[in-house]
This record gives structure tokens, sequence and C-alpha cells, in this order.
């Protein structure tokens, strides 16, 4: 079983975020990066396939500059097998890390990528799909279960009112939702033996990017609100102003 | 400029954002000429045609046949594609709901371009699309000009406008193609039947209810409101509630008219996926709570108290 799984870091959740001098970006030098939590589950589920299969490999494939083999080396620590980080300083559309994901995975003949459902920083929940697209694999995402056997999969997923199954043939490309598992915690031991894993490095073909940004900013403040009372007491205050006021009842 | 707008509809019911989507392309297509053309897959389409007939559309393709009836977003996306070709269109446009987004983002992804996802905002100036996005769950916005065409675009539920012109005209295509990937099972349950993400209204509690037993209070009142139930991080980490529900940067980022936390306290990384809501209702016996700085009306209490009351109250209002 060939398995690549691919990743993202981004800033920390919990970060606040300044802006770049030139007000298109935001500004990394002091941010705290962390794997996409997404992505965490995609690593995970890629181990756990490979776990039950019983034979085969793990492969993390990243983005982004020098710095983002950190990451790299943390799924390794997870226990992947290899890393390929494509080196890439500037901001890229979604077409262009596809692009250069493609051209990385199209010579690898994959059974399974998995991606996280969706990165949590630019949140357009597409790489995965344009890859998959470029590819002319099929793709699913957001999936909370998935079973490989010999050239099938069978995917289950949450949509309104329940659960679906979906079934496929391999190869497939897969988004991680949050239900899929329990990322695992590396163990030291792990982590040491993760410094000795190949990280290969290679030159990403991006081609031309389908926007131009014109501004990063903060969103205008929310105008400020007011404590109606305290109490159920202030029930009755609260339901007029939703109706006259606010008028969403 | 021809617009395709994917029109979202389950068992023949249109998706309100879809309406949305149909209007936002309307708008552009009227601030130079264009045309519009919604596009229904799978069965009982004709009955979501009819429903959608006068929301923005020009004209509404149909596509029905046997390999769309347990169809998912991948077969969909190649029904657009090629409608989109054969249409020699300019832009694809739908509302961002979950499946939405996974259905453009294929289409995109055949047409060779990125997606410009979950706007805001989009306008037209010429031949110049610009849109502005949330970007880090809405820490941050980012305003982008599409550089080339095709453009494809996905609008964030309860965004667009909801317009009301002539009558489209409809017509009935069989499809044309077949994905490899298809639903083989639906097991009703665990998951509520309004995604969250295109919910009006969200009733969303925490750890203030104490117990997982006490979300009965907000799904009583999630009933009467016709509303959505989501929930803090935490209680979806301690296994009270589904990851579905979950709202925030790590669940979903969601901008309903109205939105009631109850007994969360508003850790940033909830308020991120919430506060682009219209109105905010925050219930919190924490006077100092971070949620009451984003809330447009506070109740300082015990939600034990609060909720019983207002949902005695809403009830002889509202009925």
């Amino acid at each position: 079983m060939k398995i690549a799984v691919c990743m993202k870091r981004v800033p920390d959740t919990a970060t606040r975020l300044t802006f770049a001098a030139d007000g298109k970006s935001v500004d990394t030098s002091e941010v705290q990066w962390v794997i996409s939590p997404y992505d965490e589950y995609a690593i995970e589920e890629g181990l756990r396939i490979r776990e039950r299969a019983g034979e085969g490999t793990v492969t993390a494939i990243t983005v982004g500059p020098e710095g983002a083999s950190k990451e790299l080396r943390q799924a390794l620590g997870m226990g992947v097998d290899d890393g390929i980080l494509a080196v890439c300083d500037e901001p890229l559309d979604p077409i262009q890390t596809a692009r250069s994901l493609v051209a990385i995975l199209a010579d690898r003949a994959d059974d399974i990528v998995l991606f996280g459902k969706q990165a949590v920083d630019s949140q357009g929940a597409q790489v995965g799909a344009l890859v998959a697209r470029l590819l002319g694999r099929p793709f699913v995402n957001d999936i909370a279960a998935i079973e490989v056997s010999e050239q099938q999969v069978r995917i289950e997923r949450d949509i309104e009112g329940g659960r679906e199954t979906i079934e496929g043939p391999l190869p497939i490309i897969v988004g991680a939702e949050k239900s899929l598992n329990e990322p695992r915690y590396p163990k030291l031991k792990d982590i040491m033996q993760a410094k000795k894993k190949p990280i290969e490095k290679v030159t990403p073909q991006t081609g031309e990017p389908s926007f131009e940004t014109v501004a990063v900013t903060t969103p205008a403040p929310r105008p400020e609100g007011r404590i109606v009372g305290e109490g159920p007491e202030a029930v009755d205050e609260l339901i007029r102003l939703l109706r006259e006021e606010a008028k969403v009842i | 400029m021809k617009i395709i707008v994917w029109i979202e509809a389950r068992n023949g019911q249109i998706k309100a954002p879809s309406l949305e989507a149909l209007g936002s392309a309307r708008n552009l297509a009227e601030s130079g000429s264009g045309e519009v053309i919604g596009v229904i897959c799978g069965p009982s389409g004709a009955k979501a045609a009819h429903s959608a007939s006068t929301a923005g559309a020009h004209r509404i393709i149909i596509r029905d046949g046997e390999s769309l009836n347990d169809a998912i977003a991948d077969g969909i996306a190649d029904e657009l594609v090629a409608i989109f070709r054969e249409e020699s269109a300019d832009m694809v446009i739908c509302a961002a709901t979950s499946t939405g987004k996974e259905v453009i983002a294929l289409t995109a992804g055949t047409l060779g371009t990125s997606v410009a996802a979950d706007c805001t905002s989009i306008t037209r100036r010429e031949d110049v699309i610009e849109i502005e996005r949330p970007i880090y769950a809405g820490k941050a916005l980012m305003q982008q000009k599409i550089c080339q065409f095709p453009a494809l675009v996905s609008i964030r539920p309860n965004y667009g406008e909801r317009l009301e012109r002539e009558a489209a005209t409809v017509i009935e295509q069989a499809a044309t193609t077949g994905s490899s990937v298809r639903r083989t099972g639906f097991k009703r349950g665990t998951v509520g039947k309004i995604d969250l993400a295109e919910a009006e209204i969200i009733v969303s509690g925490g750890r203030g209810l104490k117990d997982p037993a006490n979300f009965v209070l907000l799904e009583e009142l999630a009933e009467l409101l016709q509303a959505a139930v989501g929930a803090s991080r935490a209680v979806v980490d301690a296994g009270w509630r589904p990851h579905s529900d979950q709202v925030g940067q790590t669940g979903k980022t969601v901008s309903p008219k109205l939105y009631i936390a109850v007994g969360i306290s508003g850790a940033i990384q909830h308020l991120a996926g919430m506060s682009s809501s219209r109105t905010i209702v925050a219930i919190n016996k924490d006077p100092n709570a971070p949620i009451f700085k984003v809330a447009t009306y506070g109740v300082v209490g015990d939600l034990f108290e609060v909720i019983p009351r207002l949902q005695a109250q809403l009830k002889s209002v509202l009925q």
C-alpha cells in the first residue's frame, strides 16, 4: 500500500494576527506554526491504513519555505516514513499549490492520497479537489471513516440528517474531517528516530496565479453591544429587541 | 458574460443559500451585459426549478439521469464542467455550503483555476471581478481581484442577495457523465437536519450547560426557532456533542442572522468562527466572559433560569 499525505503548516489558532507592511499579507515573523489540525487527522489515518494493511509506506508532502521541514519532522515523528518539501517562499494561490503537489504525485502511483478537509488559515477547502481533478482521480471530502480493501474503498461521512456511505475505486483522494480519528502523540524515541528519516527537497512548478491580492485587513469591529439585563427578568426586553430592533425573529 | 450557477436541491427542495447565489450572479450580470444560467442536477429537478425560477436566472438547465441518482459532488462537478464548455461560459458561482465547496473546487480543478471561496462580497468593475473573503476564520479579511477567466466563486450563506426577477426558461437535459464514486447508503440520525453553515438561526451551547443531557434545553429552543444546534470546542472534545456541531476555527465558520451563545465563555477560536453573525445574543453568568464583547445583546444570568423563561415567552410570541 502506497500512501501520501499532503499537509500545510498554519499559524497556531490561538495566535493574534498582525499584518505585513505592504498590507497584503499576514506578518509571519512572530508566528507560532503548527500542522493544520485537519491535516493531523489525515496523517493519523494514513498511518492507520498502513498499519491495517500490515505493509506499505506513508509519505508526507508539503509546499512551503525551508522552515516547513520542522512540521514535516513532526509528521515523521508520528510514524510517517519520509517527507517531501517543495520549497517556496512566496504565498501561493490554491491552483499553484495544487500544481506543485501534482508534479510530485504524478510519478508516485499512490493508492490513496489524504488531505485535511481544509487548512484553517486560508479556509479554501479546495487543494485536495484541485489535485484530484488535475490527476484525473476521484475525490471525497469530509470523510469520517474509511476502509480500504483490494482496489476498493468504503467511506462514511456526516451530512445533514445522517451519515452517508460512499464507495469508489483506488486510487482515490480524500479529505479528513475531525471525527475520523484521534491523532497520536509522538513518543520521544520516535521523535529522535525521525531526525534520521529522509526529507527530499524539490523545486515546485507553480504556474500563474488566479488572483491578485489587493489587501489583507482586520475586519471592521462589531458595533458595540449592550447588556440587556440580568436573569430571567431580562427575557422580555431581549425578545422585544430581537423582534423590533434586530428584526431576526 | 455568461455565468453558470449551481443550484443545490435536496428532495426537490431548493437550499436557501442557492437563491442568494442566483441573486449575486444576477447582480453581476446586470452590472454589464450578461446571462445567468442556473443548473440543477438529479431527480425531482423540475420541482426545484419551479421554486428557483424567479430568483435571478435567465435560463435553468435540469440535468437528470440514472448516473445522478446516487451522485456525490464528484459526479455533479462533471455535469457543471460539461455545461460550462457547451455554453462557453465565463464564470461558475455557487453557495459555499459543504457540498457546494466540494462541487466548485472539483469543477475548478478540471477548468485549471482556483476558487475564490466563501466570499462575503463580489462586485464587477467592467471585466474585473473583485471579491472579499474572510480568512483565519474571520480574524482577517482578504480583498482580491480575479485576474483571469474562467472565474469560480462560492458565496458564504446569508451574504448573497435574494432577488425577484422574471421567470427563467427551463430546459431538461439528460446527464452526460458518471463518476466512479457513488453513494451506496444513508443512515438517518446523529446529525441535525439543518447544516450549521447554512442555518439562519443557531443556538449554541458550551461548558455552562454542565451536562450533555442539558442540551435538550437548547434543542427545544432550536425547534421553536427552526434553528440548528451548535457547540463549543470544549463540549465537543469532551464527547458531549458530535464534531459536526462544533463552531470555531477548527469546526464550522458560521454567519447566521441570529447566533445565540448559551453558557459559552467565548475563547478566541470560538469567536473567530461566529463573529460574522448578524446578531449575537450571549447568555452567561460571568459578566466578564469575552463572549459579551461581540454580543449584540447580552443577558447576565443563570442559563437554567433564563432559557426556560425565554422558551416560554417565545412560544407565546411566535404562535
